[in-house]
């Protein structure tokens, strides 16, 4: 037990002293291949109360939530549930030890009726074990009067509202009598009066004494609901304390700060615009979005998962269509159809994932990194091998790709030469702007400062660089601006020299205010390892 | 070691077991790209030895097995087939199929016949069937890559519509006033020679296919959507352009073979053609092209075409009847199509047994089990 006891967090303010917690965590770790997702972890969930769990992208909160789901089982630690150890092997253990897991996305049957979705896994049976429709009915209309909600249970699911379906995956757990209901991040798609409608049911059921774990990347709507939070921060837990006894700023102060090698943006001259955006919007997806990225300059954009950043990669790079705004590209406005269209005009984009978007994994490397340029390099049809060879080449020599040749197989490589590999394939078209979506994520520390040392090359070349990353120590480093969205929106345009940390994480979970209060100097570059050569990340150009 | 992307985020869409090719990477790591080569011409080195073995058989069977005569006679009556498997085979390597094509030979003949019987001249009537047929296949292409349906459905349709067409246009009638010069293109030898005609015209396009799926950047794009559809995109390969374009050629060469198959049997009918489609699947699956897309090879569909002709002639010399001819070419199909899986299955289970136990937990993606 490793709880940080937070003033007050003993007080017994929810639930019973005496009884055992709900949920018990006892040093709980899981890892993915090489990348720690949970590290010793313990915590606990309490009958009655309403336990937020907050924390970066990659701080591990998805990772527990499918382990107390049974999606994932954990390497080492032990889950007591009401006190007794419990093993949960899978979704239907889970289940059977009562476990209720809210999604994001309600997974639904839209075509079966409400009360079908309610019952789906354990229907009512009459006589000779037929599913009672009746009895169905009645139970599911019970369970919404409960609820305190008006919803015709003989509907079919399809065309309700997200805010319904959340209700109706709700209404789903209290029939199986669910001990624990996880919401995770169950408001992402829902309006301010949904919202509080559901808080409304939330609080009812925690009323009820169901021990509630509400997973949220909005801030505000942890001290609306929550009675306790848990901070986590790469897969570590860092603090629980009673949310009253805290303020938004502790919040992000215990969220931020991750350890993180970095190899920071070296000096370039800053150009011409290249790149400009106008009031950029995708109905659902981001909203008004405007921004230049100058040549030599790395533009950063970051926020949370859902806020839009990918989207709006997406958008510049043609494979989705705006619906409002313009992309002007050297002062003239352009439209790209296809990918085809924005690499023609010098647009490149290194994708978020790279095994399914970014190579094809049993093609050589000379044939991923041709891939894009082929009808350029041969407008005689007729491939020349050598011609690839030669070309690929040169670019697995500058960006020091490790192999044993560029006929090698990109599946053959490790995640980190094969992000240097997509890399290579878009340098190849020549492009004048870069957009590189988290070229971090899943690779190893050398590879990564390697990443880094090839953006600032790139950069100081004059090329213009989008920077999309979920690692705030990354963004700091390596961007000359940064832009933060959250939930589609522009919420900070930050220079390199007033960028924290904290900045960053107010605009990102949607704060207004930035900390009223002083931050302690240093802080957000404190735990950035200079490799040699390189200045502190924080001079100002 | 190799990082699984996405595994430690928040972010619900990349779940770890989910990733393709991460849980893959030991495999892999152990196969370079000098040792797949051996395997690809393993299968056709296999086909070319049961191809041997075939025509021992069938020179035991028969007496006139190996002769000139026997020799140009099945493989005339192959050519139709033979020709429609070359466009085929790349659809199928892009992951799409043609089901149509049967039809398409079909309609080509029918209207082939009537322009002929109200007295159109074949100058004119084949250019006008070849654009029919470059037109069905635009139909099918445009329907697949810029409607979205799949194509096994779009050509199901096609393949009852071009049929149907096909009877409007000539009914129950047979022409077959054709003048022997065109009649004798679809069963004659070059005079001297045990060669069909309609060999020649499957070699001229068997190079050329061979040449543009191995040769040329246009085949780098079919094998690259065959093999993830996604990643090409993002290259800026035009996936529906290129998809489109495909079913174009198929059509038109279904119409070709339908002029073809005209001239051989010296009669345009509506029904010219039916079954053939299943015979063209075969052929292409036979060669090693994988159904799913991303795999396969022009010489082996190539040899794949003479293995069929083979086996079908050794067949009908051993005396067994055309329906157990037709149980065979079933037969054929499921093996070819099976035998890649049972490959497959081999070998994981060769692995396994080869580390002695699964590896730890999290160290394989959910996903290998499947795969």
């Amino acid at each position: 037990m490793t709880l940080l006891p937070a003033p007050g967090a003993a007080s017994g303010e929810p639930g019973t002293e005496s009884a055992p917690p709900r949920v018990e965590l006892r040093g709980v770790s899981k890892r993915f291949g090489p990348t720690a997702a949970l590290s010793d972890v313990s915590m606990d969930l309490r009958a009655g109360e309403i336990h937020a769990l907050v924390g970066e992208n990659g701080a591990g909160k998805s990772t527990l939530v499918k382990i107390l789901a049974g999606v994932h089982v954990p390497d080492a630690g032990t889950i007591l549930l009401d006190g007794t150890p419990t093993q949960i092997t899978d979704p239907m253990s889970a289940r059977a030890h009562r476990v209720a897991v809210v999604h994001q996305e309600p997974r639904l049957f839209p075509d079966l009726s409400v009360a079908e979705n309610v019952f789906l896994a354990s229907p009512p049976r009459g006589r000779l074990g037929a599913i009672s429709w009746r009895e169905m009915r009645r139970a599911a209309a019970a369970l919404f009067a409960q609820l305190d909600v008006r919803l015709d249970v003989s509907a079919p699911v399809r065309g309700l509202s997200m805010a319904d379906q959340q209700l109706i995956e709700i209404a789903k757990a209290l029939s199986m009598d669910a001990r624990v209901l996880i919401l995770d991040e169950p408001t992402a798609s829902l309006s301010a009066h949904e919202v509080e409608r559901l808080f409304t049911i939330v609080r009812r059921t925690r009323d009820s004494g169901v021990a509630i774990l509400f997973v949220s990347h909005r801030l505000d709507e942890v001290f609306a609901l929550s009675d306790r939070a848990t901070v986590f921060r790469d897969g570590r837990h860092v603090i629980t304390a009673v949310t009253r006894d805290l303020t938004p700023s502790d919040l992000i102060r215990h969220m931020v700060g991750r350890a993180v090698t970095l190899f920071p943006k070296g000096q370039a001259a800053i150009g011409d615009v290249l790149l400009e955006v106008r009031g950029l919007t995708r109905a659902g997806e981001f909203r008004d979005v405007s921004f230049t990225v100058r040549a030599g300059e790395i533009l950063g954009l970051s926020g949370l998962v859902g806020a839009g950043r990918t989207e709006i990669a997406r958008v510049l790079f043609g494979i989705a269509q705006p619906t409002a705004g313009e992309i002007c590209l050297d002062g003239r406005p352009v439209h790209f159809a296809t990918p085809s269209t924005a690499l023609g005009a010098g647009i490149a984009y290194v994708p978020e994932d790279r095994h399914q978007d970014g190579l094809i994994m049993d093609f050589s490397i000379a044939d991923n990194v041709t891939l894009p340029i082929l009808p350029r390099l041969f407008p005689r049809l007729f491939v020349r091998r050598s011609t690839e060879r030669t070309l690929a080449r040169s670019y697995t020599d500058q960006l020091r790709v490790r192999t044993t040749g560029v006929d090698q197989l990109v599946q053959a490589l490790s995640g980190g030469n094969q992000q240097k590999v997509v890399i290579a394939k878009w340098l190849a078209t020549r492009p004048r702007v870069l957009i590189l979506d988290e070229p971090t994520r899943g690779v190893d520390i050398g590879a990564k400062v390697e990443v880094h040392r090839i953006m600032s090359d790139l950069a100081a070349s004059g090329l213009g660089i989008i920077l999309i990353s979920s690692e705030l120590p990354e963004i700091l480093a390596m961007s000359d601006r940064i832009l933060v969205l959250h939930e589609g929106r522009v919420t900070a345009e930050i220079a390199r020299g007033d960028a924290t940390e904290e900045r960053i994480m107010f605009a990102a979970t949607g704060q207004v205010e930035p900390p009223d209060a002083p931050l302690p100097t240093g802080l957000a570059f404190a735990q950035i390892a200079s490799p040699p050569a390189s200045s502190e990340a924080s001079d100002v150009r | 070691m190799t990082g699984l992307p996405g595994f430690a985020t928040d972010s619900g869409a990349t779940d770890p077991g989910a990733t393709p090719g991460g849980g893959a990477q030991p495999v892999g790591e152990r196969r370079s790209a000098l040792q797949r080569i051996p395997a690809l011409l393993r299968w056709e080195s296999l086909l070319l030895l049961i191809l041997a073995l075939l025509v021992v058989e069938g020179a035991r069977l028969s007496k006139f097995f190996l002769t000139g005569s026997n020799f140009s006679n099945l493989v005339s009556a192959e050519m139709e087939v033979a020709i429609v498997a070359l466009p085929m085979t790349l659809i199928i390597i892009t992951g799409e199929i043609d089901l149509s094509v049967e039809s398409m030979i079909g309609l080509s003949g029918a209207i082939l016949g009537w322009l002929w019987s109200v007295g159109i001249p074949l100058q004119v009537g084949i250019p006008v069937v070849l654009v029919v047929g470059a037109l069905g296949g635009l139909l099918n292409g445009l329907l697949v890559a810029r409607v979205g349906v799949p194509s096994l459905v779009v050509t199901l349709g096609t393949l009852a519509l071009f049929r149907g067409l096909a009877n409007v246009v000539l009914g129950p009638n047979a022409i077959s006033d054709f003048p022997p010069g065109f009649t004798a293109f679809g069963f004659d030898n070059i005079p001297g020679t045990p060669v069909p005609w309609t060999l020649i015209v499957f070699a001229v396009l068997g190079v050329v296919f061979w040449l543009v799926a191995h040769g040329t950047w246009i085949g780098r794009q079919v094998f690259a959507v065959g093999k993830n559809k996604d990643a090409a995109r993002y290259a800026g390969i035009r996936v529906g352009r290129l998809k489109t374009a495909l079913f174009l050629v198929s059509g038109l060469i279904a119409a070709f073979a339908g002029v073809i198959l005209t001239a051989r049997f010296s009669s345009a009918r509506s029904d010219n053609g039916t079954g053939l489609t299943l015979v063209v699947v075969t052929i292409v699956l036979l060669g090693g092209v994988d159904i799913n897309g991303g795999k396969g090879t022009i010489p082996g569909v190539i040899i794949a075409v003479f293995t069929l002709s083979v086996l079908q002639s050794s067949l009908r010399l051993a005396g067994v009847s055309s329906e157990y001819q037709a149980v065979a070419v079933g037969l054929l199909l499921i093996g070819s199509v099976t035998a890649p899986y049972l490959a497959r299955q081999t070998r994981l289970l060769a692995d396994r047994a080869r580390r002695g136990r699964p590896p730890p937990a999290g160290s394989i993606a959910p996903g290998e089990v499947v795969g």
